[in-house]
């Protein structure tokens, strides 16, 4: 990845050397030449049999490793930020369905960004889950 | 946190329903156990796991991990205190990464659900490794109380 991963199959390479990226299923796609995030339904990312719901934490772990993906693009580097602090608000339940998310860069400074994550199924206007996270550039 | 504690409120109870969010697929996925349990507070363990890496170079764990287990530790505190099924969904939560988990040892997590009110609940969680004097992450959270029909009440 010496020529940074700027472009959308340097994403996916990259995806596909983050384990636990690998483990959810998460995949990095091009929408209006920006990066965008899917995750698609897995069985193994329930976290509620009764509904059945996708587990917070795997909707948490999706927004956080976008936002990792859309800060490496947008600063064209290969080395991976690191997370500071992380705040999600889960809106619905996410159901048995494949999951999309988006992030936008409110602030970069030198050292730390400050990003916001978006998290929807069938319909963007009806996000289930937002996240804004502190990541420490490296 | 202090030290004190007493046992779970319905033992009965909790022998059923902590099981049951262990066989969670993503919990299994995860591999997380059990292994303490008192009135409002859980500890959960979590294996270490190649799979779990978030940075190939580091092998830290991936803070989605770290998520994924303070979520379920932080709900399941909630069961610590009631004697019959409920629903309850996280509202939010909020994580602070203090240091980098170490590779190759297990993950901790002990969370507790200081207030319970009849529609919300309220949790602390703290993870860690070899040291609890040195978390790897801090987290406050709240749950909303799904009504149940009180067949039973």
């Amino acid at each position: 990845m010496a020529e940074g991963i700027a472009c959308f199959a340097n994403l996916n390479e990259a995806l596909d050397q983050i384990p636990y990226a690998k483990l959810l299923g998460i995949q990095a796609i091009e929408q209006n030449g920006r990066p965008a995030f899917y995750l698609p339904f897995a069985e193994h990312n329930i976290g509620n049999v009764l509904l059945p719901a996708i587990h917070g934490g795997v909707i948490g772990g999706f927004l956080e490793n976008a936002a990792v993906l859309h800060l490496m693009w947008a600063q064209e580097s290969t080395g991976i930020p690191r997370v500071i602090d992380f705040s999600i608000d889960y809106l619905r339940s996410a159901k048995a369905l494949d999951l999309h998310a988006r992030c936008e860069i409110v602030r970069q400074g030198k050292r730390v960004a400050n990003v916001l994550m978006t998290a929807w199924q069938e319909d963007e206007s009806k996000p289930v889950a937002t996240a804004r996270a502190h990541f420490l550039l490296s | 946190m202090n030290g004190l504690w007493l046992p779970v409120a319905a033992p009965d109870f909790f022998a059923q329903v902590a099981p049951w969010f262990m066989a969670l697929p993503h919990c299994k996925t995860l591999g997380l156990e059990l292994v303490t349990a008192g009135r409002g507070k859980v500890t959960l363990k979590l294996p270490f796991k190649a799979a779990l890496i978030g940075n190939p170079e580091t092998r830290v764990l991936h803070g989605g991990v770290v998520t994924s287990l303070i979520d379920t530790a932080s709900g399941i505190s909630l069961y610590t205190l009631l004697d019959q099924p409920e629903a309850a969904a996280t509202l939010d939560l909020r994580i602070d990464y203090l240091r980098p988990a170490k590779p190759d040892l297990p993950l901790y997590c002990t969370a507790e659900c200081y207030r319970l009110t009849d529609s919300i609940a309220f949790m602390r969680a703290t993870a860690y490794q070899a040291d609890p004097d040195k978390p790897i992450a801090h987290s406050v959270s709240t749950f909303a109380r799904m009504a149940t029909t009180k067949e039973s009440a």
